[in-house]
C-alpha cells in the first residue's frame, strides 16, 4: 500500500510529512524512557522481518495481491511507539533503496502504515485484551483483529489522502480501497495470528515485557 | 532457549523469507489495482535516482538472483540500522536511569 510519487498534493504531502515527523519525534522520546536491554535486537529483528514479509505478497481476488504491513506485530510485540520507529525505518528503506512508495510521499505512507496502523492495531488488541477472557486464544482473537483493522485504516488514510489530493474523489476510491483491503486485510490478520502463536511457542515472555 | 539465540532465529527466518521472495505473487497490490482502475498511474512520477529498484540488485541479470540478493541487503541494513537506532536510543537512556 505505498504510495507513490505524483499521487498526492502538495498540501496533503505537507501536512502528512509534518504530522509523521512530529509522531517519530515524540516515539523517540517515549523510546528513549523505557528501552530496555532486550528490546534493541527485538526492535532490529522486527524491522528485519517486517521488509522481508512485505516482498512475500500474496494473491487475493480478480488479479490482486497483497501483503503484509507489520503494524499490528509491532504494535503487540514490543508497543506503538517503538512500532512507529520499526515502520517508519522500513517504509524510509523501501523509498530510499528499493523505490517502493514515493520520496515526497514518504510522510504520508509513515503516516498510514507506521502511526496510524500501528496505533489502531494496537488500540484494538489491548481492548480485546481487556474485554477477552485472560487467554491465548483471547490474545490469538485481539491479534487477528488487530492485524484486519490495522490495514483497513491504513487503506481508509491513503483514501481520504487520494481523495483531498483530488486524485479521485472519496465515494470512488473509499469503497475501492476498503473493498479491496478487507480481503488483504484477512491475510494480514493469519499471519500476524501465525507470528504471535509461534512467539508464544517459543518465548512467551516476549509477550509478557513492557510496551514501549 | 536463550534470547539471543531466540532473535537470532528470528533473524535467519527473516533472510530465509526474502529468500523465497521470487515465488511471491507479482500481482499489483491493492493500492496499485485501485490506482489503475482509476486511471492515476499515469500521474506516478519515478524517483530521481534508483538503487534496487523493484526490489531487485542492480547488476545482476538474473531476475531471480538479484531479488535474493535485494531481499538479503535490505534485511540486512534494516537490521542493523534498527539495532544501532535502538542501541542509540537506549544509550541516551542509561545516565539518568538507576
Amino acid at each position: 500500500m505505498h504510495i507513490p510519487d505524483g499521487f498526492l498534493n502538495v498540501p496533503a504531502l505537507a501536512a502528512t510529512a509534518a504530522v509523521s515527523a512530529g509522531t517519530v519525534g515524540v516515539a523517540v522520546k517515549v523510546a528513549a524512557k523505557k528501552i530496555g536491554e532486550k528490546q534493541v535486537p527485538l526492535m532490529g529483528m522486527l524491522a528485519a522481518f517486517i521488509f522481508a514479509a512485505q516482498m512475500l505478497n500474496f494473491p487475493v481476488a480478480g488479479g490482486t495481491s497483497g501483503h503484509l504491513i507489520g503494524a499490528a506485530l509491532c504494535a503487540i510485540l514490543i508497543g506503538p511507539w517503538a512500532g512507529v520507529i520499526i515502520m517508519s525505518a522500513v517504509l524510509i528503506a523501501q523509498a530510499l533503496i528499493f523505490q517502493d512508495g514515493g520520496l515526497a510521499a514518504l510522510g504520508a505512507n509513515i503516516l498510514n502504515m507506521g502511526v496510524i496502523a500501528v496505533f489502531g492495531s494496537y488500540f484494538i488488541y489491548r481492548l480485546l485484551i481487556k474485554i477477552l477472557p485472560d487467554s491465548r486464544r483471547s490474545k490469538l482473537t485481539g491479534a487477528a483483529a488487530a492485524g484486519w483493522t490495522s490495514v483497513m485504516l491504513a487503506a481508509l488514510a491513503a483514501a481520504l489522502e487520494l481523495s483531498t489530493s483530488g486524485a479521485s474523489p472519496f465515494n470512488v476510491v473509499g469503497p475501492a480501497m476498503l473493498g479491496i483491503h478487507a480481503l488483504i486485510g484477512i491475510g494480514e490478520g493469519l499471519i500476524t495470528v501465525f507470528v504471535i502463536s509461534a512467539v508464544m511457542a517459543s518465548r512467551a515472555d516476549v509477550l509478557e515485557m513492557e510496551r514501549i | 532457549m536463550s534470547f539471543r539465540k531466540w532473535w537470532l532465529i528470528g533473524l535467519g527466518i527473516s533472510l530465509l523469507l526474502a529468500t523465497v521472495s521470487p515465488l511471491a505473487s507479482s500481482s499489483p497490490d491493492g493500492l496499485e489495482k485501485v490506482a489503475a482502475q482509476q486511471g492515476l498511474n499515469s500521474h506516478a512520477t519515478h524517483s530521481p535516482f534508483q538503487v534496487a529498484a523493484g526490489y531487485l540488485f542492480p547488476g545482476i541479470h538474473n531476475e531471480t538472483f538479484a531479488k535474493i540478493v535485494a531481499g538479503w541487503l535490505g534485511v540486512m541494513v534494516l537490521f542493523a540500522a534498527v539495532y544501532s537506532i535502538g542501541w542509540l536510543i537506549a544509550r541516551r537512556r542509561s545516565p539518568s536511569s538507576p
